[in-house]
């Protein structure tokens, strides 16, 4: 029985996962739950006091999806960028792997399929828990989790395809501070980007994780809007695709040169 | 003969405008222990990483196997061990995990991996090592893990990329003594070196390389005699000058003398009667060694450097 390549790269993931998952749980869990309960319950409440309704949604509805599809996406770009660039320039086991059978193409996938598996498991608590919370209305709310998944591709393969070719970190902390911060701000997460300046919302709406947090939207709320979600669909999985396509080049070049 | 394992011709490798190989022709025979031998730079890592299809040839033939490493690179890579230059175990597992993930990594069942890596654990002494993290191992227990980690596949041919650099002599001899004991199992063994007494050690065969070409090949044996002569009379000289002004006078009693730098080493077939003749001439040398002529004098001769520069 042979077990495709890209799963034997998931093993080798999981293995360290197995170790260390204890201290991951804070980062990835309990800080998008403190969230959850600060901005939907704490927040929230000022919100009905005032205006009742944010989108025509209570704030705490609004807000878990929005939430859990940012911290999917920061899982994946966390994922994309230190540990891709530590395993081809300072432990070099990326090296190791593509001296065996398995080919820099096929690592550059299986890796990024443990990112999206990472994303799930993340996002699948979080939804228990805001559920828990009454957060979310609708059974349809499980369809976030494959918006989450495919948020954290959307940004996870384009990410790891860039932080393979480096020689340094020093651009990592740049990405977090002028990208993935301001993408967690004002992408529809905390307020609709109704609310942005004008000239700044089509800004947000080409952002990949506003499309994510839309679809996950529609579907904790049980709302479907046929043509809007095609469309966020169709952005994400062409930012995945373009994105695999240009890892697996960026992996093949620079772990076989 | 069996037909050969792996053949290149004319094989080369450009980075750029930068020739690292240039057009090389080698054949290795299964069974064999065949070194690549020269200085930092000679083409020797860039030679062993298209062997290990890790790296495509910019031109030339190359054979692995039988297979082409441009459209093979899997299949062969499947039947290789690679022990690259600069260790690279993954530092987020243990020992035995790095063995076991490996293992996995070229699709084999996990029964069959820890029956293997308990062997491989014992085979490189490291077996009472097995939980411990890959971080805390000497430079030398890590080299032996890596050997154990690429033969976990079991290998036909093993590729080993300047095996013991960095070693201290105790664990350098240690792992001559395992490689030694993997040829007598019938593993090829490839490696490349800038030690000539690892060269001589470890080869059966070997090319010397210097600047991406390959300027002498034989045994040990044979490339000393074809390319030095029996003999080697080393001069040292208290100063510089003097070294210097000894040289022409030296020229003169024997055929071939090459100065290094702190040494005038003198080529001859009778080493004592070279010794005497610049005794009686009254060099003024500081100090005088007779010894056998090694593949360092052969790699001198070929090009005028020393292995180390």
């Amino acid at each position: 029985m042979s077990t495709p390549p890209v799963i034997r790269v998931v093993e080798r993931e999981a293995r360290v996962f197995a170790r260390l998952w204890r201290g991951m749980v804070f980062s990835t869990v309990v800080s998008p739950v403190l969230f959850l309960a600060a901005m939907g319950l704490g927040l929230g409440g000022l919100v009905k006091a005032h205006t009742g309704k944010v989108a025509g949604l209570s704030y705490l509805d609004f807000v878990a999806p929005g939430l859990m599809v940012a911290s999917a996406m920061q899982i994946a770009a966390n994922e994309a960028m230190w540990p891709v660039l530590g395993a081809v320039k300072w432990v070099k086991n990326f090296h190791a792997t593509v001296a065996t059978s398995i080919s820099p193409g096929e690592l550059a996938v299986g890796y990024l399929l443990w990112i999206v598996i990472r994303a799930i498991g993340a996002s699948t608590v979080f939804l228990i828990v805001a559920a828990l919370l009454g957060a979310v209305p609708s059974v349809w709310g499980l369809l976030a989790i494959p918006a989450a998944a495919l948020c954290a591709a959307a940004f996870s393969a384009p990410l790891a395809a860039y932080s393979v070719r480096l020689d340094s970190d020093i651009s990592f902390p740049v990405i977090m501070r002028v990208a993935v911060l301001p993408l967690f701000l004002f992408s529809g997460t905390f307020f609709p980007i109704s609310q942005l300046p004008a000239w700044l919302r089509p800004l947000a709406a080409v952002s990949p994780l506003w499309h994510g947090v839309q679809l996950a939207r529609d579907a904790t709320t049980g709302t479907l809007h046929v043509g809007a979600d095609l469309v966020h669909i169709a952005v994400l999985v062409g930012c995945v695709a373009a994105g695999l396509v240009w890892a697996r080049r960026t992996f093949t070049r620079r772990l076989t040169s | 003969m069996a037909d050969p394992l792996i053949e290149a011709r004319a094989l080369t490798k450009r980075f750029g405008a930068f020739v690292a190989v240039d057009g090389i022709d080698f054949v290795i025979h299964p069974g064999e222990a065949f070194g690549f031998l020269g200085p930092n730079g000679a083409g020797k890592s860039s030679t062993m990483r298209m062997i290990g299809c890790v790296s495509p040839a910019s031109g030339g033939m190359l054979r692995v196997l039988g297979l082409d490493p441009a459209s093979d690179g899997t299949r062969i890579r499947s039947r290789l061990g690679v022990v690259p230059q600069e260790d690279n175990l993954d530092t987020e597992l243990t020992v035995w995990d790095n063995l076991m993930i490996y293992g996995r990594y070229f699709d084999l069942a996990r029964p069959e991996i820890r029956r293997r890596a308990q062997e491989l654990l014992e085979f490189v002494q490291l077996a009472d090592r097995r939980d411990s993290r890959v971080d805390p191992l000497s430079g030398g227990m890590k080299r032996r893990l890596t050997i154990a980690r690429a033969l976990i596949n079991r290998p036909e041919v093993l590729l080993l990329d300047e095996p013991t650099t960095g070693l201290d002599p105790q664990a350098r001899h240690m792992l001559w003594e395992r490689l030694y004991r993997l040829k007598q199992d019938g593993v090829t063994l490839v490696l490349t070196t800038h030690y000539m007494d690892e060269a001589e050690q470890l080869c059966d065969r070997l090319v010397i390389m210097d600047g991406g070409r390959i300027v002498a090949e034989g045994s040990p044996r044979e490339l000393v005699a074809t390319h030095a002569t029996r003999e080697v009379v080393e001069l040292r000289f208290a100063r510089a000058a003097d070294q210097q002004h000894a040289l022409a006078r030296v020229r003169e009693l024997a055929p071939r003398v090459e100065p290094v730098a702190d040494r005038l080493l003198v080529y001859t077939d009778d080493g004592d009667a070279t010794a005497a003749a610049v005794n009686g001439d009254g060099v003024g040398a500081a100090s005088m060694l007779v010894r056998r002529a090694s593949l360092e004098d052969v790699f001198l001769i070929l090009t005028g450097r020393t292995l180390e520069e």
